[in-house]
């Protein structure tokens, strides 16, 4: 890889002035993505700035019931962080589906918010990507795109997100703190990634100066009763092919609160809007579930290596939705 | 009968070594870090190297800009094909000289401008340090003139040509009319079966240490062949092969992909001979992708035909394969069919297409890994078809000769293995009717299917040593890819001389011991097995014929085959010495035997015996499988593999190899595909993360048992088992799954897609 300066801020002003002072600098959390992509020469920083010695590794309570998140806790300390497996049990399983147990134990909130795709044509520099360099072309559209996303692609990228435990962030409808020289601002989850359009290279509203500082959960008493399913080629250490984050309750066999979220199907953690509006006050059926899939997969943009997914996504969907209604078929 | 077949039970009359699950040798050297790999050594001034890869599949370098490169602080030097020493040409490959078919592509590297493959090396950097090197070797530039090339075996098949028949593997055949046969045939079926590319994926990635002196040769290397690799290099190199000195005392797995020489040892010698400095060249993942073969993708159609009562009348078996145009090895896909059933009519036939991508090569099980897979696929819809059990239809079709000539079995208990196994496995439980057997959302399926590997030997040099005070030293250049070879020949040597196993020693690993035979084929280990029978007979003669000698001797009179080696010397029932003491009386300090048959002597042997016999080891495996109903995630959750491999020489490491077997059969079933992109040749996915090897999670408790009977033809009658244990694989899990979900999946692998 190319050589490196490498420095280790002991605050949040030093490591935001570090890379705002260096247009070539990147924030470097556990390493497991960014170094990477180091190797294979995709991303080349001229300077390093190692944020895992910064004060933001606590789960601490709100007011009110969420729980604020620094953005340097270890994902397995997260995953086990006794009121997130009890309040929000979707997100601790998204976590634990992800990588594996040495890289979670290495990867930070803040870095797995910023995970880039897993496309192969991204990956390979002697391929043609638009992602990695601007106005490059893409080979992924003519070629292998079976785990390539389906929904908010565009002509110039059908990238997927790779990341599990963002899927269960956008339906709990998180929050990104950030942190700049310019001062701090708070990103809503959803709208934090970014669809490719024709900019596929601006993955996340975040300036490239802007440091992840924390994630807070607001209070959600439904998430109690939440599942994240991931549905992939092996049982463990692969990529979503599909994965389902959700939550469901039940009144009397109408739905009172809904929350979906996808994963693998789109370039960023893709929060299903459309199907929760259909199945807030619908009955809690087998059909009701189908339909509300159908109707978020109806925009779907398939190419023939990832046609399966849409068939995939929906029967996950319905069965996710159809165990967190029985509370049968967990195994 | 049940306790005869236990994994770990040697036979009742198995002597004291042989048979029991004895801990390798080497096993607190890998568990401690304490064992040195080839990439592991260090000598004074040692430099790094690292490979640039071609980026088109076909063509010529018009430039390389080597200028950042050089301007790296510690590069030493970059080698292209403008400046690159030569190498000599890959040798013509010839029967009479087997190490000439080490060769792993027929390129020269460095040689010319010519590009033959997506990933071909183009250039090398020599630096101080191995980050450099790879830092420095992102910087050359490469401009290419594209040349059109054919990469894409699908868009190719049509174009295939008949594979040649060598003499040691025919390429087709026929017993009758097959195709007349099919289309009477009262019930049939007839399908076509597609297997992708896959790679080896050993632990240890290949690397090398080159270091020259003079115009002698050093190499550290974890290889499958030193004496291969020995020879290949004095060739290329234009020295003597006594002046090449090979070590590989360990190897990180090899499945095939270390039996050849590639790029990477050849450019680190070159390498190390430009820059006079020795020099690492350890691959990166990627690199071995890109440098290293892989297995051949395949198209088979299987037809048979039966009558009403499951009577094969028809068997058709064809395929087409690839080889590159810079060399490969055209596989024996169908080989099965000729052994398998005893089929009315047999039609078999080989293809092979020639492709602008680099050369394939032997993955564990050539040819019957994946021509299994269609077969035993085959035979088990054929089974639907005609609503009889899959174990019953192939009973009833079960051979007494060769099918396909009559020639005579030295050994075959199929029937026994799938009778036993089907007892322990509780294949009665199985319910016939598809999507019957549920388990909340899994729908359950069983299958079985048949394992099968010709068994062969090649011949091994071997000397044996034995000290007054009771040290017994063994030497051979085996390979230690992993299966425990020291461990067993120190075992046999045991036995045989009546010695404490702590007693003996056996040094491999190093191309100064008599030669080896490959790592390969199955073939290690019976091959040093005679060659130690015989040393050891030998050296027990000499021990004999010194005793003789002195008129005390209690073995005075006596012939060697009345004789029981045993407690450290020889006896008579209770009376006879210990080598300790024949040696005491002679004066001598030790005694050493060399055992062994030469190259032409053993070919004599071997084509006269396969004249006459087919020997194989085979056996039965059993398959549980649970198919998620709503995504089609398929879990593998029971197996059972019972094979009959004659005699078991160690227990533990049989059982590992056999489960091996079957963990990379899983991969081949569910997993793995080598994604060629068929627009440039390119491998997209040339890492652990993206090519799918079965994870622990993937993989249940696996039961091996075996028969343990003894082949007749073999030495100690054992038969090699590094690879029937992957045959069948793939079709028993498919099996498991047409019964599971109602659904024949003929591509391989099967994904949850094929599933929905």
């Amino acid at each position: 890889m190319k050589p490196f300066a490498y420095v280790k801020p002991a605050d949040v002003a030093g490591a935001v002035r570090a890379v705002s002072d260096e247009p070539g600098a990147k924030f470097l959390g556990g390493g497991t993505n960014l170094v990477d992509l180091m190797r294979e020469g995709v991303e080349r920083p001229d300077t390093v700035v190692d944020v895992t010695g910064l004060p933001l590794d606590t789960v601490d309570q709100l007011p009110g019931g969420g729980l604020r998140i620094g953005a340097m806790v270890r994902n397995s300390s997260l995953a086990a962080d006794e009121r997130v497996r009890a309040r929000y049990p979707m997100l601790s399983q998204a976590i634990l589906a992800g990588a594996s147990a040495q890289l979670r134990n290495m990867a930070t909130v803040g870095g797995n918010l910023l995970q880039r795709t897993r496309c192969p044509y991204f990956y390979d520099p002697a391929a043609a990507c638009n992602k990695r360099e601007p106005g490059g072309g893409c080979d992924a559209l003519g070629g292998f795109n079976r785990s390539h996303a389906v929904l908010g692609v565009s002509g110039s990228c059908i990238a997927a997100h790779p990341s599990d435990m963002c899927v269960a962030l956008a339906a709990l409808d998180a929050v990104i703190e950030v942190e700049s020289v310019r001062g701090t601002r708070r990103i809503p989850m959803t709208g934090f990634h970014r669809l490719p359009g024709d900019t596929p290279e601006i993955e996340t509203e975040l300036a490239p100066d802007e440091l992840v500082t924390a994630v807070e959960l607001p209070p959600a008493p439904f998430a109690a009763r939440s599942r994240y399913r991931k549905v992939r080629d092996r049982a463990s250490y692969a990529f979503a092919l599909v994965s389902v984050a959700a939550a469901l309750e039940v009144r009397d066999g109408a739905v009172t609160a809904a929350r979906l979220a996808l994963g693998g199907l789109a370039a960023k953690p893709w929060r299903a809007h459309e199907a929760e509006r259909i199945l807030l006050g619908g009955p809690a059926s087998e059909e009701s579930f189908a339909r509300a899939a159908e109707a978020e997969l109806a925009g779907a943009d398939v190419r023939p290596g990832n046609a399966f997914k849409v068939h995939l996504a929906r029967a996950t969907i319905v069965a996710t939705l159809r165990e967190l209604n029985t509370g049968k078929g967990t195994a | 009968m049940t306790t005869k077949y236990a994994e770990t039970e040697p036979r009742q009359d198995a002597v004291k070594h042989v048979g029991r699950p004895v801990d390798r040798v080497d096993g607190r050297a890998k568990t401690t870090g304490e064992a040195r790999y080839a990439a592991e050594h260090r000598y004074p001034g040692m430099a790094h190297a690292a490979l640039v890869h071609a980026t088109v599949a076909r063509g010529r370098i018009e430039a390389v800009d080597t200028e950042a490169a050089r301007a790296v602080p510690g590069v030493i030097e970059v080698l292209t094909h403008e400046n690159a020493p030569a190498m000599k040409p890959a040798p013509k490959t010839s029967l009479m000289n087997l190490s000439s078919l080490a060769s792993g592509t027929t390129v020269s590297y460095l040689a010319t401008d010519e590009v033959h493959w997506n990933g071909q090396p183009v250039a090398v950097v020599v630096a101080e340090t191995p980050e450099t090197a790879r830092h420095a070797a992102s910087l050359v530039r490469v401009a290419y003139r594209e040349l059109p090339a054919v990469v894409d075996f699908a868009a190719e098949e049509p174009n295939a040509s008949p594979q040649k028949s060598s003499v040691l593997q025919p390429a087709g055949g026929d017993k009758g009319d097959a195709v007349a046969a099919l289309a009477a045939a009262p019930v049939s079926v007839d399908l076509r079966f597609t297997t992708p590319p896959e790679h080896h994926n050993a632990m240890e990635p290949h690397a090398t240490i080159a270091v020259w002196d003079g115009d002698r040769l050093t190499v550290h290397e974890g290889t499958q062949n030193i004496a291969w690799l020995r020879a290949h290099l004095a060739q290329r190199f234009g020295i003597p092969e006594r002046a090449v000195r090979v070590l590989s005392p360990y190897v990180g797995g090899g499945f095939g992909g270390k039996g050849f020489v590639w790029a990477g040892t050849l450019l680190a010698v070159l390498a190390a001979r430009a820059t006079a400095r020795p020099v690492r060249l350890a691959l990166t993942r990627e690199g071995v992708y890109r440098t290293v073969g892989g297995r051949t993708p395949t198209v088979q159609r299987v037809a048979l035909g039966a009558d009403g009562d499951g009577d094969l009348t028809a068997l058709i078996h064809t395929s087409v394969a690839m080889t590159a145009r810079i060399g490969g090895m055209p596989e024996g896909v169908v080989s099965s069919s000729r052994h398998l059933y005893d089929a009315a009519t047999i039609h078999l036939r080989q293809r092979l297409v020639r492709l602008d991508l680099l050369a394939n090569t032997a993955m564990r099980a050539p040819g019957d890994s994946v021509g299994s897979f269609a077969l035993e696929s085959a035979m088990d819809e054929l089974a639907c078809e005609l609503g009889i059990d899959p174990i019953e239809l192939r009973r009833r079709n079960e051979p007494e000769r060769n099918p396909m000539d009559g020639k005579r079995f030295t050994h075959r208990m199929l029937r026994e293995a799938y009778e036993v196994g089907a007892e322990r496995f509780g294949w009665r439980e199985r319910d016939p009717r598809p999507g019957s057997m549920r388990d909340g959302r899994w729908l359950v399926g069983m299958g079985v299917a048949t394992a099968y590997h010709p068994s062969l030997t090649m011949p091994a040099d071997v000397t044996v040593r034995l000290a007054a005070d009771g040290a017994v030293v063994v030497r051979c250049a085996l390979q230690e890819i992993g299966v425990g070879a020291a461990t067993v020949q120190a075992q046999i040597t045991a036995d045989e001389l009546g010695v404490p196993l702590e007693a003996v020693r056996v040094e491999i690993g190093d191309s100064e011991l008599p030669a080896g035979p490959g790592a390969g084929g199955s073939a290690q280990t019976a091959g040093a097995a005679a060659g130690v029978l015989d040393a050891c007979r030998k050296l027990k003669e000499s021990a004999l014929a010194l005793a003789r000698r002195a008129p005390d001797s209690p073995l005075r009179g006596r012939r060697l085959d009345d004789l029981e080696a045993r407690d450290g010397g020889l006896y008579h029932g209770g009376r006879g010495e210990t080598y300790a003491a024949i040696l005491a009386r002679a004066g001598r300090d030790h005694l050493e035997a060399g055992g062994g048959t030469g190259m032409l002597k053993f070919l004599a042997k071997t084509l006269n015996e396969r004249r006459r016999w087919v020997k194989a080891a085979s056996g039965a495996h059993f398959c549980e499988v649970r198919v998620d109903r709503d995504t089609g995630e398929v879990r593998v959750s029971r197996w059972l593999g019972m094979f009959d491999v004659g005699r078991v020489i160690n227990a533990k490491t049989a059982a590992g190899q056999l489960r091996g077997g079957i963990v990379m059969g899983i991969g081949m079933a569910l997993t793995e595909a080598t994604q060629v992109d068929p627009r440039t040749g390119r491998i997209m996915n040339p890492s652990l993360s993206e090519y799918h090897v079965p994870v622990h999670a993937d993989i249940p408790r696996i039961d091996v048992h075996w028969l343990d009977e003894p082949d007749p033809t073999m030495p100690l009658g054992l038969l090699g088992i590094g690879e029937v244990g992957i045959t069948g694989v793939a079709a028993a899990v498919a099996n498991a799954v047409r019964h599971a979900t109602g659904k024949r999946v003929l591509d391989l692998p099967i994904t949850l897609d094929k599933l929905l």
